[in-house]
């Protein structure tokens, strides 16, 4: 079967205009691709560029050089170089992204917060309200939390927020950076269930988890992020 | 995020081109206004399609409010050119229209919300005309239809509908700039302009606000141009921005990358300034 999504010779550096042009390497010839219900992890050491694959691949960090085909609408589109527009379609019905922490926003309900993705893929409010109902209640978030807005929870309720959000929807490639950080051992269990679930959709995952328990739970491929590290420093 | 050109020749060659051919809704070419030698803005070409929310950002003086004068046609650009696709399909050269054409599709297809709400509302009317008189400008003469309609926008914006009668300077700054809003999106324009809408509110305020008019172009499936010094306010409402100094462009893409991974010197300035809390 052909990957759902390719990443080849990508590279990335950040060049710091405030620090006098000061060039810092972050990756170079990242090569890998995911296919459809597998669960590739990201490894590697903190710094070695894991993230910054991650937010690559979701267009949340442009690409310095080289490719990240993702198959979208029947094609590949190059996620390197694509219109912003086009990148926005590509979130919407591609790839979805529990990222590790939970942007808040003023005044939304944490059951809104979660049932919103799929409202803006179409589904009814109502439908989409129960679909979120469910995921809190797997991830045992107090129903009494649901009607408030996350500012106020605590970082791991605020990560099943995180994670109900993310999982609701049905994109075929879904990325998670650390999605089991600050999770306690019981609702890691749920969310390495949750990934299982996944993975027998069909989705490809693309994840990074600093958890081994969860790493060994999940993972297909393991990609050693430090083979990407560049060779040199940029002058 | 460099070779936008290249990228575009590659895309179509590779993907299908479902919902690609779709118009935009506005498009902007070359855009200049200088004021004697002084730049306000200067080529400026951008595209903002249906249901999009478009932020520019910037400091004082970078001329993005020049920019959505000119693109809204209270100011009129020393070169360029402004398109726009009106519901029928037809697409117009907004500077070549008649004055009772621009009128009419100022009242009709866009919205304009102002920073003070002074300057987008008649202080001295009821709320319930304020809003309802957009409606009698597109033509509507039924005083109960005006007044239900003007009761419904009232409390969709959070007003209390018990406020009807009262004029505007009876309103907190908050209220006034909801009955801004209500007043604009009562004849169900497909385009709104917003120059710092949350600019003169207190914090608190401002999240109300800022939720309601998120929520209100998500339903709505508005397009808006959005004009905010706020990095905050753009990354919550916009899906794209644009960075502007000195009257041009100097970077523009997707919110968060532009947020996240800002490229251009000024943009790493603006994103480092950011306090924290």
């Amino acid at each position: 079967m052909s990957p759902i999504l390719v990443v080849n010779e990508v590279a990335k550096n950040f060049v710091m205009h405030l620090r006098g042009g000061l060039v810092l390497p972050v990756v170079e010839n990242v090569a890998f691709s995911l296919s459809a219900g597998e669960c590739t992890v990201l490894g590697g050491p903190s710094g070695a560029g894991k993230s910054s694959i991650l937010k690559m691949v979701y267009g949340n960090y442009g690409v310095d050089h080289g490719q990240i085909l993702i198959g979208h609408r029947g094609g590949y589109i190059d996620i390197a170089s694509a219109h912003p527009r086009r990148m926005l379609e590509i979130r919407r019905e591609t790839i979805g992204y529990v990222s590790q922490f939970l942007r808040v926003v003023p005044r939304v309900c944490a059951h809104d917060i979660v049932a919103e993705p799929l409202v803006a893929r179409g589904t009814t409010v109502e439908t989409a309200r129960d679909r979120a109902a469910e995921l809190l209640t797997r991830l045992n978030l107090p129903e009494r939390l649901w009607s408030l807005p996350p500012a106020t929870f605590s970082g791991g309720e605020q990560q099943r927020v995180n994670i109900a959000r993310g999982f609701i929807t049905d994109h075929p490639v879904l990325l998670l950076d650390e999605p089991t950080a600050s999770l306690d051992a019981e609702n890691r269990r749920v969310v390495i269930n949750l990934i299982a679930e996944k993975k027998k959709e069909g989705v490809a995952l693309l994840g990074i988890f600093h958890d081994g328990e969860v790493r060994e739970a999940v993972a297909d491929q393991i990609i050693d992020v430090t083979g990407f590290a560049p060779k040199r420093a940029v002058a | 995020m460099t070779s936008q050109t290249q990228s575009e020749v590659l895309d179509t060659s590779i993907a299908p081109n479902e919902g690609r051919d779709e118009r935009p809704l506005l498009s902007i070419s070359g855009l200049s206004k200088l004021y004697g030698t002084r730049i306000g803005c200067r080529d400026v070409s951008l595209e903002v399609h249906a249901g999009e929310v478009l932020a520019i950002v910037g400091e004082s003086g970078s001329g993005k409010t020049t920019l959505l004068n000119c693109i809204s046609s209270s100011l009129t650009p020393t070169a360029g050119t402004v398109t726009y696709q009106m519901r029928d399909g037809r697409v117009s050269d907004v500077f070549a229209m008649s004055e009772a054409e621009r009128r009419q599709l100022m009242r009709t297809e866009w919205g304009f919300v102002h920073q003070n709400p002074v300057d987008g509302l008649r202080m001295t009317v009821s709320a319930g005309a304020n809003v309802g008189e957009r409606l009698m400008a597109v033509g509507d003469r039924h005083y109960g239809q005006i007044r239900n309609r003007a009761t419904s926008w009232l409390d969709r914006v959070e007003i209390d509908t018990d406020r009807i009668d009262d004029q505007p300077r009876e309103f907190s700054g908050g209220m006034r700039q909801r009955l801004q809003i209500a007043r604009n999106l009562v004849t169900g324009p497909r385009l709104v302009f917003m120059d710092e809408p949350t600019g003169g509110l207190d914090v608190s305020v401002q999240a109300r606000l800022l939720d309601l008019l998120r929520t209100l172009v998500a339903d709505l499936g508005l397009a808006v141009i959005i004009v905010t010094h706020d990095l905050a306010v753009a990354r919550l409402l916009s899906d794209r921005m644009i960075v502007m100094r000195q009257g041009r462009v100097i970077e523009n893409g997707l919110t968060d990358r532009v947020l996240d991974d800002p490229q251009a010197p000024y943009t790493q300035l603006l994103v480092s300034s950011i306090l924290q809390v």
